[in-house]
């Protein structure tokens, strides 16, 4: 069967198995290999990729059930040659050992930030819970998703200061702010 | 890895059309909702579907509604939209104690409540949910529909009476006044099925006293509620005597067997002292009046 969705705001159509896992699709058929596939039984959460903008383990997701809808990966973090917040925050606060875990975690933050842009240690945790880290490194991700959470707030803070003042000087932060809002306006 | 065997796939626009097709499909066609048990089982080969029929598109199942003294929940809705709902909360405060420990949250994301009552599994939350609050459930046929007790639907472990044909839409909760619900689990690590769990419903009169209450049992061989420790309720001023009593009521009509998960004699431990926790605080949330 024909499949057609939206993939980090680029519209592709493959020919699947109407079986066709959506992380295998994502990983072998699209070649995003930044999606991890790991216990194939929905429990460790390294396959998590958004579904229109919800965290959603891709292992236990038909690709055809995907078709219609946006799918987002790690790889569609990055905008523009700007990385997301979420990933200056892994780096800055060492939020990866092995690495095996951190797309899905860096997604559910993500998800979690964009519907709540302050949340608590207990509600990072609650939001990740979902998702095993083997390197046992939870307390370093945590860190990270307040990190991006304050520098988020900290560019919105700068957005509004300078919108009262004047309209210049606030390209560099909108343009990190707005990513989210670019991805999901590049659907056509 | 772990595959599927090969299926059709269908997308359904409307019930009418996943009736339908369902109709069409014969023996092993299967309605496809959240995934996160037919897929697994497919994934494992104890499901051969022939034909997955997907309504996640019929948003017209996703919804949670007042309809006079009842709850309407469509079958699509999923387990976060149920514990993102406050009317849940705060009229069937058991169903957000489950929630939070069913799965995780991404999970939720998927599953819906109609998938879970369907999947009939003995440890599954929301089926004990559905008997403690006297559930209803609705179910459509091509040109039919009736609507049943939810503990007419559930037929054993993995069985329920749905026809082939038919698809569970709506299950209705029934609201009463000064009623108040609790549920809790024991589980081997975060998100687990249940070793265990209880919930509780208790209705008291304008002087305390309880006029109605239901217990039902998680993962211990136990379909719907248990009368005997409905009796030991019923009458009765709440305390930790009342409570007692019901709870070893419960307990005794439990049939649990020894597994993975624990021993029966732990499991009917913690089916007694789960039902004392559970109706302490069902009691304490209705006489504070919420």
């Amino acid at each position: 069967m024909q499949v057609t969705m939206t993939v980090n705001g680029v519209e592709v159509t493959r020919e699947v198995e109407p079986r066709r896992l959506l992380v295998h699709f994502i990983r072998e058929d699209l070649r995003l290999t930044g999606t991890h596939w790991g216990c194939d039984t929905s429990n460790c959460g390294v396959c998590v990729v958004l579904v229109d903008g919800t965290p959603v383990k891709s292992c236990t997701m038909l690709a055809a059930s995907a078709g219609g809808h946006e799918v987002r990966t790690v790889e569609g973090l990055e905008q523009g040659g700007k990385l997301d917040p979420i990933q200056d925050a892994f780096m800055e606060k060492h939020g990866l050992q092995c690495g095996f875990c951190t797309p899905g975690m860096m997604l559910t933050s993500r998800a979690l930030l964009d519907a709540n842009p302050d949340p608590s240690e207990d509600e990072i945790r609650e939001a990740i819970s979902g998702q095993i880290c083997r390197c046992t490194g939870y307390s370093t991700i945590v860190r990270s998703v307040r990190w991006a959470a304050e520098q988020e707030q900290k560019a919105r803070d700068g957005e509004s200061a300078a919108g009262s003042t004047a309209d210049e000087g606030t390209h560099e932060t909108a343009d990190h702010e707005t990513a989210d809002h670019e991805t999901a306006g590049a659907t056509a | 890895m772990q595959t599927p065997a090969p299926f059709e796939y269908a997308r359904a626009t409307s019930i009418d059309d996943a009736l339908r097709l369902l109709a069409e499909g014969g023996e092993d066609a299967y309605l496809l909702a959240g995934g996160h048990s037919l897929l697994p089982m497919a994934k494992l080969r104890l499901a051969r579907p022939e034909l997955l029929i997907d309504i996640n598109d019929l948003t017209d199942l996703s919804y949670i509604r007042r309809d006079g003294d009842w709850l309407a929940i469509g079958a699509l809705t999923r387990h976060a939209e149920l514990l993102a709902s406050g009317e849940v909360g705060e009229l069937f405060p058991l169903a957000h104690d489950a929630e939070r420990v069913i799965a995780d949250p991404v999970v939720r994301n998927r599953g819906t409540i109609g998938g879970s009552l369907c999947q009939a599994d003995p440890a599954e939350d929301l089926s004990t949910v559905c008997d403690v609050v006297g559930a209803e459930v609705v179910i459509r046929g091509r040109g039919s529909e009736r609507t049943i007790p939810v503990t007419d639907l559930h037929a054993g472990p993995y069985e329920t009476t749905l026809a082939r044909g038919e698809m569970l839409t709506e299950v209705r909760w029934p609201i009463h006044a000064r009623t108040s619900s609790a549920y809790e689990k024991v589980e081997r690590r975060v998100g687990d099925w249940a070793v265990t769990a209880a919930g509780a419903s208790v209705t008291l009169g304008s002087d305390g006293t309880i006029v109605d209450a239901s217990i039902g049992l998680t993962a211990v061989g136990v379909q719907g509620t248990i009368d005997a420790a409905r009796d030991a309720l019923v009458g009765q001023q709440p305390s930790e005597q009342v409570f007692a009593a019901a709870a070893q009521a419960a307990a005794a009509a439990s049939r649990p067997s020894d597994d993975t998960r624990g021993t029966a004699e732990y499991k009917r431990h913690l089916a007694d002292e789960l039902s004392r926790r559970v109706l302490r605080r069902a009691a304490e949330r209705a006489a504070s009046g919420s």
